[in-house]
């Protein structure tokens, strides 16, 4: 069976800057891929391509055997794709609870007849919608205030909304852009519980981290970027020792070890 | 501008964590609100029934209509209309042509108008939707005053004199044509619409325009065609400034390109931006100070003008959000509701691998 993503020799620039330049790599349901790179390196680039934000020059990305490659995005995300963003896209002046309630657009059970004449349908569903967004705020762990503005949160419960809302989506495939970037150590090992709860819901994730050891401790497989393409993708140990990925990372001298990266991760590694 | 409103938010946000609604924002959130409104708009009539009075009434709850109608586009999906009045002068012009075309009773020219404003609303977003919002505000500038020096060289349309001697309303052989029963007639059919406004708002398709007006990406990439909401969200305002075009042409009986310039839609656009983007009752009361507000410094002559505008600037300065701004606020679960919470999530993605759209 071919895996749930398959992205191959995808190609995205910027003027001169080839961002994504012939990356391929592939992600199975039930598994956790991380991608891990330099600043700049095209990871979140790449994952604009596959949710559609960008239209990559050339490549496919195919879903299930389906090509989505080029397609907007809000089609894509019907396919079911769900991300979170690089730097926190919440609905700021939405409640809580509407936020995650933007997961599940795509659930209906309601048109705007419904909605005018308040039928039994439109309650039902508004009750449903309600439910399944206090249950997603349970399965990120999710501990603030549900009926305020997401603006007024701290940074770490906003990270928890994102999160909700896109598993809201209950999408096959889940992108994860540096969900862990501004957390502090407590709230990124909830993070790595929680990647994996998602991925024995089934569900296929990829994740942008720059924290070693959270990628060594958590991932099935590993893909190392740099330059905009794939320069190792294996299991967490044959990547660590892969000469490539020393190279990229330490400048030839040694192995990079789950302590020596910190947050951040090697900086501008072509610049 | 919503920018600013936000900053507005962001300097307050500290206090509001967490707070329980006061007594007296529960008083402003309360439904019972809403009747109390209908209930003076009911009762105006007792205190005053000369003409005057009727026809300024009547204008003023036809002026409501038209704000919720905006409130859908600018103040739900935040998308900036300049040129709002056109819908009207699409619904005003529609009704009157073909009532006194065929000599029917106006309200049966009504599917003819909503046709007319669904496909205005198609031809003026179709194009202007995909662009980013300050094209769409020059382009609907435009849009309306193409529709009015259209209806100013149009012989159907009467060209700059207009059109003459449109019926009143009658329902049911009954003449509501008469100033007290139609001010009667506007009051019911504007309290429909705006409480129909108010529900779409709080629907799966209001919360997407809620949604489109956040943060537009973030809303593509939950599956939210954004482009179609937008849509939607434009031919609501134009149903509705259609409906508030037949209920003024009905109410004038006599329409003209001079009723449609660009200063109406403008006015429009403050009741929308004074009262409270995207908060109906907000909007409700924006509109009525609009609208009402000339009329009360009548004794002025053209100083009101001045004073009209001047308060117009220290509401803006003083207060950016409107009088009455949309409050996301909403009740916390009852813990009924939390306890089965356990096996919730996972029945959701075993659907989703089945194929969930
Ligand atoms: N929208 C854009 N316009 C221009 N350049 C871009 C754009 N997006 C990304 N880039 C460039 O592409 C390269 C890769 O960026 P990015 O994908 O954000 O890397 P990463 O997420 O790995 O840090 C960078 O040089 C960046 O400046
Ligand atoms: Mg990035």
């Amino acid at each position: 069976m071919s895996p749930l993503l398959e992205v191959n020799e995808l190609q995205i620039a910027f003027g001169g800057v080839k961002a994504v330049n012939g990356l391929s790599f592939s992600a199975d349901a039930g598994e956790i891929v991380s991608v891990i790179g330099p600043n700049g390196a095209g990871k979140t680039s790449a994952f604009n391509c596959i949710t559609g934000f960008y239209k990559p020059v050339s490549g496919t990305v195919t879903l299930d055997g389906a090509d989505i490659t080029g397609k907007r995005p809000a089609v894509i995300a019907a396919t079911g794709v769900t991300r979170t963003f690089q730097n926190l896209r919440l609905f700021p002046d939405l409640t809580v609870l509407d936020n995650v309630r933007g997961g599940m657009h795509l659930y209906g059970g309601q048109n705007f007849v419904d909605a005018l004449f308040h039928t039994p349908r439109y309650r039902r569903s508004e009750r449903a919608y309600t439910d399944e967004a206090h249950r997603w705020l349970d399965f990120v762990g999710y501990k603030g205030g549900r009926g305020i503005p997401v603006r007024n949160l701290a940074y770490g419960q906003q990270r928890q909304v994102e999160m909700a809302r896109a598993m809201a989506r209950k999408a096959k495939l889940v992108l994860l852009d540096e969900p862990g970037a501004g957390l502090n150590h407590s709230e990124k090992r909830d993070l790595l519980e929680l990647c994996r709860k998602i991925r024995d819901l089934g569900a296929a994730v990829v994740l942008i981290e720059h924290d070693m050891g959270v990628v060594m401790e958590v991932s099935e497989r590993v893909v190392v970027m740099n330059f905009g393409r794939e320069i190792a993708d294996g299991t967490p140990d044959e990547v660590k020792r892969n000469p490539a990925v020393i190279e990229a990372y330490l400048g030839k001298e040694d192995e990079p070890g789950p302590d020596e990266a910190g947050p951040g991760g090697p900086e501008r590694g072509e610049s | 501008m919503s920018e600013n409103s936000e900053n507005v938010d962001a300097s307050r946000a500290p206090r509001r964590i967490g707070k329980p609604a006061s007594r007296v924002s529960r008083l402003f959130e309360s439904r019972q609100l809403g009747w109390a409104a209908f209930a003076i708009a009911v009762l105006f009539p007792f205190v005053l029934a000369s003409n005057y009075a009727m026809s300024i009434g009547t204008t003023a709850v036809i002026f409501i209509l038209l704000a919720s109608g905006l409130n859908i586009v600018v103040g739900y999906c935040g998308l900036l209309d300049l040129g709002y009045i056109a819908f009207m002068a699409v619904g005003a012009y529609t009704s009157g042509i073909i009532s006194k075309a065929w000599e029917l009773p106006i309200l049966f020219t009504i599917p003819a108008v909503l046709l007319m404003c669904i496909l205005a609303g198609l031809v003026i977003g179709g194009p202007t939707l995909r662009l980013r919002s300050d094209y769409l505000a020059i382009v609907t500038l435009g849009f309306g005053e193409i529709i009015r020096l259209t209806a100013n060289n149009l012989a159907i349309t009467g060209g700059p004199s207009g059109i003459y001697g449109i019926p009143g309303v009658s329902l049911f052989g009954l003449d509501l044509s008469g100033p007290v029963p139609y001010y009667y007639f506007c009051v019911v059919v504007v309290a429909l619409m705006v409480l129909g406004s108010a529900r779409l708002g709080k629907s799966r398709l209001g919360r997407a325009w809620r949604f489109v007006r956040e943060d537009e990406d973030a809303a593509e990439a939950m599956g939210i065609h954004t482009y179609k909401v937008k849509l939607a969200a434009y031919i609501f305002g134009a149903i509705w400034g259609g409906i508030g075009g037949v209920l003024f042409a009905s109410h004038l009986s006599a329409i003209s390109p001079q009723s449609f310039v660009f200063l109406q839609s403008a006015l429009v656009l403050m009741a929308v931006v004074l009262g409270g983007m995207g908060n109906t009752r907000g909007v409700v009361v924006g509109a009525v100070v609009i609208s009402l507000l000339p009329e009360f410094l009548r004794d002025m002559g053209n100083l009101r003008y001045v004073i009209f505008g001047v308060v117009l600037v220290a509401v803006m300065v003083l207060r950016p959000q409107g009088f009455w701004p949309s409050r996301a606020y909403e009740p916390d679960l009852p813990p009924a509701v939390k306890d089965d919470a356990g096996g919730g999530p996972d029945a959701p993605v075993t659907t989703a691998k089945g194929g969930t759209p």
